[in-house]
């Protein structure tokens, strides 16, 4: 059975300036022990579109669509069901470690009290499954650093607590948006590197969102690409990395340097600038930055279409992978 | 040594931490430590490091935006170090930064012509208006931006486009020296791929030396000519690009490079790559003889007792460790 399956997803927020559509009909299918990534840039709607599934939006935001996870359609529960599903079968990790941990709260209480919440298990018992699992995600002398604070850990070892308060409950699905994109890349290998245990060690399915192509090569099984709210391309992982269809992704790839590539004299940089949610423009929303774009891509929105096995983009060029 | 641009040599900067309690006696974190480079004119220098390994103290200090506690740092044949603000700020014509957030760098009730003009009329005050606005609406299209957009203000603009903002002001009093503190890594890729040709082709164009700090070891291969590794406030490494990349000889600087992710699945997975164990040290509680020591894979008994010394070990590449031959 497929674990999750979101079907015509859309969230929209409604501000002063007009409705903002952040993300406008975005399918996923995930498997248990499946590592998915979402890519793109500011505004692409990739973090509005989890945040969506799972009942996190700001206040003036609303996600339609459904949301399969496993049986139930979690856009339709009641806010007590979801409380529960969040946390013991889907967590969450975001970018900041620092922001999302409690300063005042010494780390053993902030990560017991997830068990003490979902499991009913006392403190006692709650703080000492803290220590196991701080000791799984590796941070050293785990016993002792249970009850300090969230200020005395370095950002790598805070995103590492973070993860593992994440997995106290042993989740079905965990989400990390941006998890590393805070840390430094001696730190980032580490947390990638862990991530890829968790995923043997547990089957945990894993949502990633990142704009880090390196990462995305080292972890994903599958990637979607979005732009704009919508979905660009989405392929298994050798396909976006080497055949990418869509001008986006080619866009993508060529413009970040590249540590085994030193040849390239100049950056393929895309023109422009990322889009503005409120003014769109008409037809592909990536057609005023691509750069084979032409009559119909301006007036007529391209849908996602299949070009290959589970490989699909949403383009009017026909190309041939 | 009259052929470059700016030397520093010996360099230290020290803040002082106050100590716990109200008894306790203030502490001192050496956040440079006796930092050694040269720069050419035309040339850019990479600094990479992790965060706190003071890259950014390092500009800072040699801009006199902080004090040195010693050193020197020797501009176009000029000492900097110990002059007074006043004397400082004549040299300043000659070096201008950027900075890492390029919307919190623009003053937000100045319009982007006043914003780029203020170099020119601080340093320049006789100039006519009709000069400043037209050398202000020439800059503003040699960095890509419409002159007409000259009366908008900050936040009309995109991340990117405040980033070219920016560089139009450091470019102004067309200086020997920009100074780029993280300058790309607000931005999302394709607009980081944008800045960096712009750069590189004003570089080109104007004969600039640029010192580029950053911690993407992509982007620093892709812009420098040469690279200086600091690790803690000291350099551990520094020497021309292609040889620091190919052949990192600092253990520090091979765990940088391992670390750096690949976009390319198969390659990235097969790297076989040593994961550099633990965090940054303390810098107010420094490990005692080599400060990488505790992380270091090939760590042995020397490196503990004695600090190891940069020192050339060929022409153009200077390290500092021990297990180095």
């Amino acid at each position: 059975m497929t674990l999750l399956d979101v079907k015509d997803l859309k969230v929209s927020f409604e501000t002063h300036d007009g409705i903002v559509r952040a993300v406008n009909g975005l399918d996923i299918q995930l498997e248990a022990g499946e590592t998915l990534g979402i890519v793109g840039e500011s505004g692409s709607g990739k973090s509005q579109a989890v945040l969506g599934m799972i009942g996190l939006l700001a206040a003036n935001g609303r996600a339609e669509g459904t949301v399969m996870f496993k049986d139930r359609d979690l856009l339709s529960l009641s806010k007590a069901d979801m409380n529960h599903v969040r946390g013991n079968e889907i967590s969450m990790i975001f970018q900041d470690p620092m922001t999302s941990l409690n300063p005042h709260m010494r780390i053993s209480r902030q990560m017991a009290e997830v068990l003490q919440l979902h499991k009913g298990i006392g403190f006692a018992e709650a703080r000492n499954k803290a220590i196991e699992m701080l000791d799984a995600v590796k941070i050293p002398d785990a016993r002792r650093r249970v009850d300090m604070y969230p200020h005395e850990f370095s950002g790598g070892m805070r995103q590492r607590v973070m993860i593992a308060m994440s997995l106290l409950c042993e989740p079905d699905l965990l989400i990390a948006d941006e998890p590393t994109t805070a840390l430094d890349v001696t730190v980032q290998a580490q947390i990638v590197s862990l991530l890829a245990e968790l995923k043997r060690d547990f089957n945990t399915a894993i949502i990633l969102i990142t704009h880090d192509l390196g990462v995305v090569a080292g972890v994903c099984d599958k990637v979607l690409v979005m732009y704009g709210g919508e979905i660009m391309e989405s392929a298994a992982i050798n396909d976006i990395f080497y055949h990418a269809a869509h001008p986006y992704t080619q866009g993508l790839l060529h413009s970040v340097p590249r540590l085994d590539n030193i040849d390239a004299k100049q950056l393929h940089a895309i023109p422009g600038n990322p889009p503005n949610l409120l003014h769109l423009p008409e037809g592909c929303p990536f057609n005023d930055r691509c750069e084979q774009v032409f009559d119909r891509c301006k007036h007529e929105k391209p849908h996602l279409h299949d070009i290959g096995s589970a490989h699909s983009k949403a383009c009017h060029l026909e190309s041939l992978p | 040594m009259t052929d470059q641009l700016l030397t520093v040599n010996d360099l230290h900067v020290h803040f002082s931490v106050p100590g716990k309690g109200i008894l306790g006696r203030s502490r001192i974190l050496k956040a440079v430590n006796g930092v050694n480079f040269d720069l050419r004119p035309g040339e850019t220098l990479g600094v990479v490091g992790e965060s706190g390994c003071g890259k950014s103290t390092l500009a800072r200090a040699i801009l006199g935006l902080v004090k040195a506690a010693g050193g020197s740092v020797v501009l176009s044949g000029e000492e900097l170090v110990g002059q007074s603000l006043k004397q400082l700020r004549d040299k300043r014509e000659h070096m201008q930064v950027i900075f890492q957030d390029p919307l919190a760098s623009l003053d937000p009730r100045m319009t982007v012509g006043q914003i780029i003009a203020e170099p020119l009329t601080t340093f320049y005050p006789k100039l006519s208006r009709d000069d400043v606005r037209a050398r202000v609406k020439n800059i503003m299209s040699k960095v890509g931006l419409l002159p007409n957009l000259i009366n908008r203000y900050p936040h009309e603009f995109s991340g990117g486009q405040c980033q070219r903002i920016g560089i139009a002001r450091a470019l102004i009093l067309k200086p020997k020296l920009i100074i780029c503190d993280e300058p790309v890594s607000a931005l999302d890729v394709s607009i980081q791929a944008q800045i960096i040709n712009l750069l590189m082709e004003i570089q080109n164009e104007m004969g600039l030396s640029l010192i580029f700090i950053a911690h993407d070891l992509s982007v620093v291969r892709h812009i420098s000519q040469r690279v200086l590794v600091m690790y803690l406030g000291r350099v551990v490494e520094i020497s021309d690009r292609d040889t620091l990349y190919e052949n990192p000889r600092h253990p520090y600087t091979r765990a940088l490079i391992d670390a750096v992710p690949i976009p390319d699945p198969v390659k990235e997975r097969s790297k076989q790559s040593r994961l550099l164990g633990g965090d940054l040290p303390s810098p107010l509680n420094l490990p005692s003889g080599c400060p990488f020591r505790t992380r270091c894979p090939s760590a042995t008994d020397i490196c503990a007792i004695e600090e190891p010394q940069l020192r050339e070990i060929e022409t153009g590449v200077q390290v500092a460790c021990h297990a180095v031959d």
